[in-house]
Order: C-alpha cells, then structure tokens, then sequence
C-alpha cells in the first residue's frame, strides 16, 4: 500500500470498520460509531465470528466432539477474538489453535487436547496435500538389495505423522474423528500416528517411536541405512522390514532415488 | 458447441454424487473457489469429476476488491491455476471487502460509494481481470446498515465499474429485495434500472428476518426457499433482459438434492419462456 492508500477515506473507513467489528466499545470514529450504534451492525459483527467459528468447528471435529459443542464454539470465540484468519480460505484457519488450546486457561483440566488438535490440523494438511501416486511393496523388488541401503525414500506430500510421548493422542483422536461408541478405558502411554492419502481419503495408523524416527529421518533426505539406524536407535528391537512394509501399504512414500555420493552400501537386515 | 447454461445449483459436498449423475438440461454447478484451492486430494477430484459432466462457475468471496489496497497476489495466483484447471463457465466476486491488513473478515463488508472508492475498485477489478486472463461479474451485495457519504448509487456505481473496466455484473435478486426492505427503496425500481447489457448471471436465494430484530432486518442467509416476491422480481428482470444463467444459492438448513433441483426446474422453466413472461 502507498502512502496516498494509507491516508485515503476509504482506508481510514476501513481501519475504523474494522476496529468496529472487533471491539465492543464505541469507535472514536464519529462516522463509524453512528454505523455502529445502528442494530444492524450486529449482523456484520456476528457473520465474521460465525464464520471463524464454523471454520474451527469443522477444521477440528475431534476437538469438538471431545469437549462438545458449547464449550468448543466459546473456546474458538476466544481464539478467533485474537487471532483473525489470515487468509481467504478458511480451510486453513486454526494454524495456531492447538498452541492457544495449550495456554486455554479453562482447557487446564484436558491437557491433551492442543495435541488432539495437532492430529486434526494433520488431517487437513494430508487431506488438502498435493496428488502423488503412492510407492507400494514392488517398488522395491527391482532394486538390488545391495544398493537398497542407499536409496531414499520421500515422504508422500500428503503423508503426515507425530509422536506423543506424553498420552495416548492417537487412541483419544481417533475415537472422537470416528465417533466411536467405545468408551473403554484408554490405557495411558505414549502413542504416535500416521496419517496418509493412499488412495483418494486420508486414512490414519497406529505408529510408533521407530516409526516416527524412521519418517523423520526419510523426510531430512537421510538413506534407508541412516533412517534404519534412526528406528533403531528409537526402538532397538524393530523389525525393519515389517515397519518399511507397514508404510509402503499406508501409502507413507511417493518416490525413490539413490542417494547422490557414496554411503556405505547396506543390505537389509 | 458448449451447451447453453440454464439454471444451475451452488454444489455442497453432500450432494456430489447426485450432483454429478444428475442429467438435467442446462445444468451447471457454482462453488465458491476458496474452499477449492488445494494442492490436491479428494475435494479437488470432486470438482474436476463434475466438471467432467457439467459447467462450473467459481464465485469468489474473498477477493477483497472494496479494500483501500491491490489483491492479495497469492490469493490471485492460486485462484487463476483453479480457473486453469477447471476452465469456469463463470468467475465471480463480490463488491464488497473482507480483507484487511493482514486479517480476513468471512463477510461481505460495505463501503461509501465515492470517487475514491470506484477509482481504487476499478483498479482492482483490472487487476483481477488480468492476474485471471478472464471477464469477471461483480455482485451486488446485500446490505443492512445506512451509510453517510455515497456520492453514487450502487447501479450507477456498478454501471460505471463495467464501463471502465469490462467487467460483467452479477444480479442477485435477493440481494436486491433484503436491501430494499433494510433500507428502504423500491426493489422493483432498483431491478428494472439494472444496466441489463452487463448481466452475465443472476442469483437467486433465501433470506429470513433478522433472530433478534424481526421483519425489521432481513438477513440474506442462504438457509430457506426463495420466497414468492423473489420470484416475481426474477420474473420480472428476465422479461426485460432476456435469459441469463441463473444461480441458485444454498447454504444453510439443507434439503436434499431432489428438492433443490425442483426449486431449479422453476428457475430454468422461467428462462426457457422469458417472451411469455413478458407478454
């Protein structure tokens, strides 16, 4: 914006405008505050929080479901007062939502929820990533297993995961996605997840420490052999081959290359 | 040779399928493109497999045009590689602004109608035009709040807009009859002076009155039939002008596919015989 905008009617009108929908008080701006003092001016006021709201409400349905519909529609109230989107497509709005559920005063008593929301905000990066074929298991049968150490495996742009070492996220989030009837009791432990498109619907897996290394470590650009090394290091009784296998049929790889340089050449264990 | 498009239904994820089998002559589909700019995934395979088989418009919200400040360029590059992709029928938007120095109001937010205004609404309908190699219409928005300050009325604003810059208008009619009865003018009036030329679509939906402040306030909620009156000024505008592709828009309380089709049928019917309409 050039200074002339800056100082134009209609970006004072706007400056005012939109201080008006966002606070409470009477706007210093005497052509603003006779819009304001109108009943009308409501139905602005109300439109832009009910869409913020909508948007949070169906960018987090786990989140939802877990604490129920009031409390959820007042927490993104809170949230949205702060923090407008700050784009136009509202299918992205909540990037900072699991960090405020984190610091969300009355939210003390869940302290799962910023990473239940973590997983839903996964699901609508997978969901809204780029196509790519999926590898599946052949993709690795013409390679020589002698150089299969050396080849790289990249993540699938719509591949998602995380580790929770504190509670079990993976069992809360996915009860509430399904709207599951279970309600057994959860047993308390670390637990990560997977989330990936395969096919055309993202679909999510149980994944654990080794797992979530061994993506880690595919995604830096790091060789099977470095990233077998990282699943070891994770959990050291892994069965490489089950866990590569498990994440060829979730879809988590779209590509192989051999990496650029001279690794040690490495077999499968 | 493209098929003529009739009356055509906004799509909700809910009704893809019947939406995509659905044969009816001069049917075709509108969505708002900010709920389609993905890298990829399932929503965009829903549209691309309606395209396949219907005309697809992309009405855009959040454009921002009304705002003291260029479009946002990302938001245009991502909607011209959707355009790209799906080669719309249509591409529309809205005179009005939602975006804001960085923060994006999801409403449709008004302005007074000075020089200044249309200057800097002119160019950024050029702008757009150009970033997205295509004709856009711009809507006539609804409106609740009486402003001071309008050096122009809003046809005469729009009818300049088109002049100056090419673009096409976009004729809701229910924004037409919720603004007359906030504020107080003759929608009829407001209808027949539409500059018909510049019509290249016309929308249609459902309002209710405000929850608090009664019949006082008519919301355009998108969440009901479009009411007789409604009706009748649509009659009306098409006898006059001739047929446009016209829009149905449906956003809240939902039927089902059936029963929005047969609210449709009345639209298509209505352009199918605008002469004996107007005999």
């Amino acid at each position: 914006m050039n200074a002339a905008a800056e100082t134009g009617a209609l970006a004072r009108f706007q400056d005012a405008f939109a201080d008006a929908l966002r606070s409470p008080h009477a706007p210093s701006d005497t052509a603003i505050a006779a819009l304001a003092e109108q009943p009308a001016f409501a139905v602005y006021r109300n439109t832009v929080m009910k869409g913020c709201i909508d948007a949070l409400q169906a960018n987090f349905p786990s989140v939802a479901r877990l604490v129920g519909e009031e409390w959820f529609r007042a927490a993104a109230r809170v949230h949205a007062a702060m923090a407008l989107p700050d784009e136009p497509s509202l299918l992205r709005y909540g990037a900072a939502f699991p960090a405020f559920l984190a610091t969300f005063e009355p939210a003390a008593g869940l302290p799962y929820l910023a990473d239940v929301a973590r997983l839903d905000r996964l699901w609508t990066e997978a969901h809204a990533a780029a196509d790519a074929p999926a590898l599946d298991r052949g993709a690795l049968a013409g390679i020589d297993p002698g150089a299969l150490g050396d080849a790289i495996l990249h993540p699938h742009p719509a591949a998602r995961w995380a580790w929770f070492p504190d509670a079990p996220i993976y069992t809360i989030w996915r009860r509430n996605r399904e709207e599951s009837a279970d309600d057994s009791e959860i047993e308390w432990r670390a637990e990560g997840a997977l989330l990936a498109r395969p096919h055309d619907s993202v679909r999510w897996f149980a994944l654990d420490a080794a797992g979530c290394r061994y993506l880690d470590a595919c995604a830096s650009g790091l060789p099977v052999a470095q990233a077998i090394d990282a699943a070891l290091g994770a959990e050291a009784d892994t069965n490489v081959v089950r866990l590569i296998s498990a994440l060829l049929d979730a879809g988590a790889f779209s590509r192989i290359t051999h990496a650029p340089g001279h690794a040690t050449p490495r077999s499968l264990p | 040779m493209t098929p003529t498009l009739t009356a055509g239904l906004g799509l909700k994820p809910p009704h893809y399928e019947e939406a995509r089998a659905c044969p009816a002559a001069g049917l075709w589909f509108e969505v708002h493109p900010e709920n389609y700019l993905v890298d990829g995934g399932p929503r965009l395979a829903w549209l691309h497999a309606i395209r396949e088989r219907h005309a697809v418009s992309l009405h855009g919200v959040a454009l921002s045009l009304a705002a003291d400040a260029p479009p946002d360029a990302r938001h245009l590059g991502r909607l011209r590689a959707l355009a790209d992709r799906i080669e719309p029928a249509l591409v529309s938007e809205h005179l009005a602004w939602s975006a804001w120095r960085g923060a994006y109001h999801p409403d449709l937010l008004p302005f007074p109608r000075t020089g200044e205004a249309l200057a800097r609404i002119c160019a950024n309908v050029s702008a757009a035009q150009d970033a997205l190699g295509r004709r856009i219409a711009i809507e006539n928005p609804s409106h609740y709040l009486r402003i001071d300050g309008h050096e122009r009325g809003e046809i005469d604003f729009l009818a300049e807009l088109s002049r100056r810059t090419g673009c096409g208008l976009l004729l809701d009619v229910n924004n037409v009859f919720v603004s007359a009865a906030n504020l107080g003018f003759d929608a009829a009036g407001y209808v027949d002076a539409f500059p018909g030329e510049a019509v290249m679509e016309i929308h249609l939906a459902g309002h209710t009155p405000d929850p608090t402040l009664g019949e006082g306030l008519l919301v355009d909620s998108h969440d009901a039939p479009v009411c007789a009156a409604v009706w009748a000024l649509y009659e009306r505008l098409v006898a006059r002008i001739g047929p446009r592709p016209t829009l149905l828009e449906r956003d809240g309380n939902l039927p089902s596919f059936e029963d929005l089709l047969a609210e449709r049928d009345r639209a298509h019917a209505v352009l199918a015989m605008p002469e004996a309409l107007a005999a």
